[in-house]
């Protein structure tokens, strides 16, 4: 069984992005990428399927520019197969554009199970895996914790509001990955090293057949207000006085 | 053309999320309709009449029960041609059936808006909301999520009509096998007053729920907590506010043992007051504070406790 995982390359979690002061985008000069985090959760559980035996081979897949590959690597460094990267330029993106293209490369890879981010951490979107199950016609198994697939089925424990509910789906099937499903683990140098002989094909839009036109223009990116915060209170008896009398929120 | 909300409910009663989505669909300046898909799910319907919509439609079928993505985006694809706006809230609810509707639609999902400049323009986070875009779309139907913390809920209506529409066919794609709901007494995390939320600073699962539940139970709170306290085991995973977990605006949250990461501070920031008890003064949260308390938490919210 193949296992297809899409991977973002994204700003680093640890990096406090802001809006450029022409409000055109936010600054991304030098700052430090990494693949998005969901992601490693995705490939992880992926590579998990393989030692245990269920999946024969994981495939990664990037959309985005021909930087994207490092991200690929890392991906093949912690145990994918081989890579293929939709080099898409310097395009925008959008979230049902790379469904799309994800949705092109499926049809030629035929996976069974497609294991994606729930969310990146750049756009906040959390749209892709669900757009992409919609387009195939397959079923969705969204914000997974625990995944176990047999018999030609996924039974998935899922992430919701008030607690947990457990699906079971029929393949191919698209799960998105959420906190909890697992630790991903860190590549280590010789990995690193072999994972640079890993097959990594590149394909484009068009030879996908694919319009990655975006849907939606961006007029402006502006910084949030900011919060006037800093007040300090002496001790606990200051706290409870301030929040009764001056805040009145108690 | 009218607007279309997709109803979050558990069938008997609506939950709160629905309301705020309605105030962002009221925003829009057109007939507001509410659509409620379940299973014996008059109650929900009943409280949806009253909630400001125009008129309710009704989709009440066995294959709503467990309110399936692909059942629900079947379903709401069929009735969109009278719409020009479908939009449900950015709760795991929303988040779980309408990008499917998106695409199947093949139209932009507008995700998490916070505010609504016009029918075609909205304003949304990105970055963990470090930066705020603003995007128009060009899709002759916008499909937007609307954050609840947002928009605030508008005022009960005179009942509207409720009407009952087709529902679409069972696709069969997936069913639920079980459901582990946390019984809880305390308000809902995204909808409470008063929110107390821990961090890793409380060292283990015991001492968080030995110092936080106290003092949640004084103050009528609902449980919250950060990223680093989930992943350590301290509390469940629906108990996290941040970027990718619940976003909270409540009168009051309280961060106790909490450094205040980015990704925190993300779900949290527009709370109307909040106080922070952390022992190290150079902690971020304290950056956002409105009170900042420097101390030894495992004295401090007892203290408080007593106080109170």
């Amino acid at each position: 069984m193949k296992v297809l995982v899409p991977v973002k390359r994204v700003v680093d979690s640890n990096t406090k992005v802001r809006a450029k002061a022409d409000e055109t985008g936010v600054d991304l000069a030098n700052v430090k990428m990494s693949m998005n985090p969901f992601d490693e959760i995705a490939v992880e559980e992926a590579v998990r399927l393989k030692e245990k035996g269920v999946a024969t081979e994981v495939v990664v897949v990037s959309c985005g520019a021909s930087s994207s590959q490092e991200t690929l690597r890392t991906a093949l460094a912690v145990g994918a197969d081989r890579a293929i990267l939709v080099d898409c330029g310097d395009a925008d993106l959008q979230p049902l554009a790379v469904a799309k293209l994800l949705k092109a490369v499926s049809d030629k890879e035929n996976p069974q199970i497609i294991i994606a981010g729930k969310q990146a951490i750049d756009d906040d979107a959390n749209q892709v895996g669900q757009m992409l199950a919609a387009l195939q016609g397959w079923p969705q198994v969204t914000f997974a914790s625990r995944v176990d697939v047999a018999d030609g089925k996924v039974k998935v424990t899922r992430e919701i509001d008030g607690g947990l509910e457990t699906l079971e789906a029929s393949l191919p099937a698209v799960i998105t990955a959420d906190l909890r499903l697992n630790e991903p683990r860190y590549a280590k140098l010789p990995d690193v090293m072999k994972a640079k002989k890993r097959p990594l094909d590149t394909t484009t839009p068009a030879e996908l057949g694919v319009n990655v036109t975006p849907r939606l223009k961006t007029l402006k990116v502006s910084e949030p207000p900011k919060r006037q915060g800093g007040g300090k209170v002496a001790d606990v008896a200051d706290l409870v006085n301030k929040l009764k009398n001056e805040a009145k929120v108690i | 053309m009218a607007i279309l909300v997709i109803a979050e409910h558990d069938h008997a009663t609506l939950k709160a999320a629905t309301r705020n989505a309605l105030a962002a669909a009221a925003r829009l300046g057109s007939d507001v309709h509410l659509l409620v898909a379940g299973s014996n799910a008059g109650g929900a319907a009943a409280q949806g009449a009253t909630a400001g919509a125009a008129k309710v439609l009704l989709a009440d079928a066995p294959q709503y029960a467990e309110q399936s993505a692909e059942n629900l985006a079947a379903l709401v694809v069929s009735l969109a041609g009278g719409y020009s706006h479908i939009l449900a809230p950015a709760s795991s609810f929303g988040k779980n059936f309408l990008p499917r509707v998106a695409a199947l639609l093949d139209v932009a999902q507008i995700s998490d808006i916070v505010a609504v400049v016009s029918a075609d323009t909205f304003v949304r986070p990105i970055y963990a909301g470090n930066a705020l875009a603003t995007v128009q779309s060009s899709d002759a139907v916008k499909v937007i999520s609307v954050r609840a913390t947002a928009f605030d809920a508008p005022p009960e209506s005179a009942p509207s009509p409720v009407e009952n529409v087709t529902v679409a066919a069972d696709t069969g794609l997936s069913k639920r096998l079980g459901q582990e709901l946390t019984k809880s007494e305390r308000p809902e995390l995204g909808a409470a007053k008063i929110i107390v939320s821990g961090g890793r600073g409380l060292g283990s699962g015991e001492n968080y729920r030995k110092l936080l539940e106290p003092l949640a139970d004084k103050l009528s709170a609902a449980l919250g907590a950060s990223r680093a306290a989930v992943d350590a085991g301290f509390a469940p995973n629906d108990f996290q506010v941040g970027q990718t977990g619940k976003i909270v605006a409540p009168q009051l949250y309280i961060a106790i043992g909490i450094s205040g990461a980015i990704q925190h501070l993300a779900g949290m920031k527009d709370s109307k007051v909040i106080v922070a008890i952390n022992k190290n003064p150079d902690e971020p949260i304290f950056q956002v504070a409105d009170y900042g308390l420097v101390a030894d938490l495992n004295d401090a919210v007892p203290e408080l406790v007593a106080a109170l």
